[in-house]
């Protein structure tokens, strides 16, 4: 009993080292930077590089998606292209022509328009033009539906209506009337179309989910048959199907279009396409992101570097704090704190470098800007990381050196 | 490492010393120790360097509280092993070195520190002050290591700085201060915490005659108030004129004054309580006798 208590009464005795708090901590690890700030930026700059190309690589590839999810809300994924496609022996295939019909009747369906191409039919500016220089423009009669269907506008002009659909006029897609040279649609815009002059009434916006009428002349079908010799099978038949129904829409309509030979029609989704070129991009963003990694890691490694040239220079600062009482850890402590909020200065200039860099882009390209709260946020949390791996062994070197070896000569 | 039931003892100790009316001066101990226990004993000291090197051999010494003691000899004497190991910062290889009752061999580094920022102070030759912060945030950083709050901190070392007749320098970085100044808020940081035992390390040795003066004079008023002082020098000078003097050479004590009339604050010459630093001409020529 008595020894227990005595001792007891020794371990009252023992001073015990106060705990410092985490905003002493903060102020304590700061104070070596604050003494050196271009010190400072100079060595987190590689992380600000690092972690900007990363944030930006998110937030471009982020604010792209987000264009590309507008832009398909705006033209709709319901779109579904139904074209022949080859026979079983390797010939073109053609679709018969009560397949739009067929289609139309499909209850999943909410309109179709078709298109039919003209065969061996060229587009010119005028007579004067050689015969070679088609421009291979492809000329099509056109339902009057077709740009609702395709939900494309036009630029100026009119549309094909039911008056002028049965005389020789004519509707350009963007890069055709591009490529004839017509820039500006007067009464007396003609073009020559198998042999006769058209007049241009309009000309259309790029039509996204249907580019391949963008180089393309658009006549009425009535015109198409009478004066180019069309032979009334459809070539493309669009159809818009209930948005909640494509998948199984998708499914019936090439028995639908050609009953006897479904295999001969191909059914494609050019939503789906623009979902692709997205997809094509994130490669390469991986390959961004891939250098984005690189450069933290040079930036953790400058971060190490001056750490450790920093305590071998503070030597008489670390003798100084242990002499007005500081323990191995809070000298520990301090340097590792030093080197995070060195590393997660640099991380916070990089996010605010790659939100710039991401603003600045999607401006260009008339995108929506979007900085994901998860590139800043894991870009913080990163830099830290980096720092206390980068700070460690100099932060323990710090501590493990020996109190009188620093104050020097006294 | 202490249990947990440390804590609540600690924290009377600390409230009682800094609630106490002297602030910095007081003479109370660190946490919880034999408060009959003099300052420093040193009993059969030896300091041994790896290589051979004998710095200290067989060194007996007490100060007992309150003293003002001079550890005066040539460089390489020793005198500045004295210092370390009498500071805690190191440790002896033969012997053992109490510092108020506490035998440093037998602690452990995290109670060495505490020991150190509770009852320890330092004062040395270069000062030490951090540049560009303000005097009053160097003399602060004194108490970092004590748990003492930021804003408390700051408060106390205002007084400090007052205490060494530099309450008008607080904003002050070290470049704008003279060597004098920057050595009297080094004292203020050493004495920011009431420490009880003061160590001074060649403290006028990198100023001038007059500045150096008033940097003792600093020092005796803390003598006088009840801080146990040591002063580590070279120059013979300095040390006639402190009350009691040690005398290193070679690793070993040649001479020791011994304590004038036993323990206890030196009686003050002239100067009461709160004197102006600025009157250490007269004081300079007690130096000089």
């Amino acid at each position: 009993m008595n020894r227990l208590a005595a001792r007891w009464r020794r371990r009252r005795a023992l001073p015990r080292p106060a705990r410092l708090s985490p905003a002493d901590r903060l102020r304590t690890g700061g104070s070596g930077l604050r003494a050196r700030p271009t010190r400072v930026v100079l060595s987190a700059l590689g992380i600000a590089i690092g972690i900007a190309a990363m944030v930006a690589v998110v937030g471009i590839s982020v604010s792209g998606q987000a264009e590309l999810e507008a832009r398909l809300a705006r033209l709709g994924t319901n779109l579904v292209t139904v074209s022949p496609g080859s026979t079983l022996f390797g010939g073109d295939a053609t679709l018969p022509e009560e397949a739009p019909g067929r289609i139309g009747r499909m209850p999943e369906v909410e309109h179709t328009s078709q298109v039919e191409f003209v065969d061996g039919v060229n587009v010119y500016r005028s007579d004067l033009v050689p015969e070679g220089e088609s421009g291979g423009i492809g000329v099509y009669g056109a339902d009057l539906g077709l740009l609702e269907t395709i939900r494309v506008d036009v630029a100026q002009g009119t549309w094909l209506n039911p008056a002028t659909s049965d005389h020789p006029v004519v509707v350009l897609g963007s890069s055709a009337a591009a490529r004839l040279g017509v820039t500006r649609i007067t009464p007396d815009t003609l073009v020559l179309i198998g042999g006769t002059y058209f007049s241009v009434v309009g000309v259309l916006e790029p039509a996204e989910l249907a580019p391949e009428l963008d180089n393309s002349a658009l006549v009425g079908h009535g015109v198409a048959a009478d004066l180019l010799g069309a032979e009334g099978d459809p070539s493309t038949v669009y159809v818009r199907v209930a948005p909640d129904r494509v998948a199984q829409a998708r499914e019936l309509i090439g028995r639908n279009a050609n009953p006897e030979r479904p295999n001969e029609v191909e059914v494609s989704r050019p939503s789906d396409a623009l979902e692709a070129g997205q997809a094509a991009d994130q490669t390469f963003n991986g390959l961004l992101l891939g250098l984005g990694g690189v450069a933290l890691l040079v930036g953790g490694v400058g971060v190490a570097n001056t750490m450790v040239i920093s305590v071998l220079e503070r030597r008489g600062e670390i003798g100084l704090r242990r002499a007005l009482g500081a323990t191995r850890g809070a000298i520990r402590s301090q340097f590792l704190v030093e080197a995070m909020v060195l590393s997660a200065l640099g991380g916070v200039a990089g996010a605010g470098l790659g939100s710039l860099a991401t603003l600045a882009y999607a401006l260009l390209r008339g995108w929506p800007v979007v900085v994901p709260w998860w590139a800043g946020a894991g870009a913080m949390a990163a830099t830290v990381v980096i720092g206390a791996v980068a700070g460690l062994v100099p932060a323990l070197r710090a501590a493990a050196q020996h109190p009188t070896e620093s104050l020097g000569a006294g | 490492m202490s249990g947990r039931g440390t804590a609540r003892g600690d924290a009377r100790q600390r409230t009682r010393r800094r609630g106490g009316p002297d602030g910095i001066g007081g003479a109370s101990a660190g946490a919880g120790e034999d408060a009959s226990a003099p300052a420093v004993e040193f009993d059969g000291v030896g300091r041994r360097y790896p290589g051979g090197v004998r710095a200290l051999d067989g060194v007996d010494l007490r100060v007992e509280r309150g003293e003002m003691v001079a550890i005066v000899g040539p460089s390489g004497s020793g005198k500045s092993t004295m210092l370390n190991l009498v500071g805690t910062l190191d440790a002896p290889t033969e012997g053992k070195v109490r510092v108020f009752g506490h035998d440093v061999g037998a602690l452990g580094d995290d109670q060495l520190s505490a020991l150190r920022a509770r009852s320890i102070g330092f004062v040395f030759q270069q000062f030490h002050l951090a540049p560009n912060v303000r005097a009053v945030d160097n003399v602060a950083e004194g108490l970092l290591y004590s748990g003492v709050p930021l804003r408390v901190r700051r408060a106390r070392a205002a007084e400090a700085l007052e205490r060494v007749g530099l309450a008008d320098r607080a904003g002050h970085r070290p470049h704008e201060l003279s060597g004098g100044q920057k050595q009297r808020v080094a004292i203020a940081r050493a004495v920011v915490g009431a420490p009880a035992l003061l160590l001074a390390d060649e403290p006028t040795g990198a100023l001038d005659t007059a500045s150096g003066v008033a940097v003792l004079e600093v020092l005796r008023e803390l003598h006088r108030e009840g801080v146990t002082v040591i002063v580590i020098t070279h120059d013979r000078e300095l040390a006639e004129g402190l009350p009691r003097r040690v005398e290193v050479r070679d690793g070993r004590v040649v001479a020791d004054s011994g304590a004038p009339t036993g323990p206890g604050p030196h009686t003050p010459a002239r100067t009461g309580p709160g004197a102006d630093p600025a009157t250490g001409a007269t004081a300079g020529r007690e130096v000089a006798r």
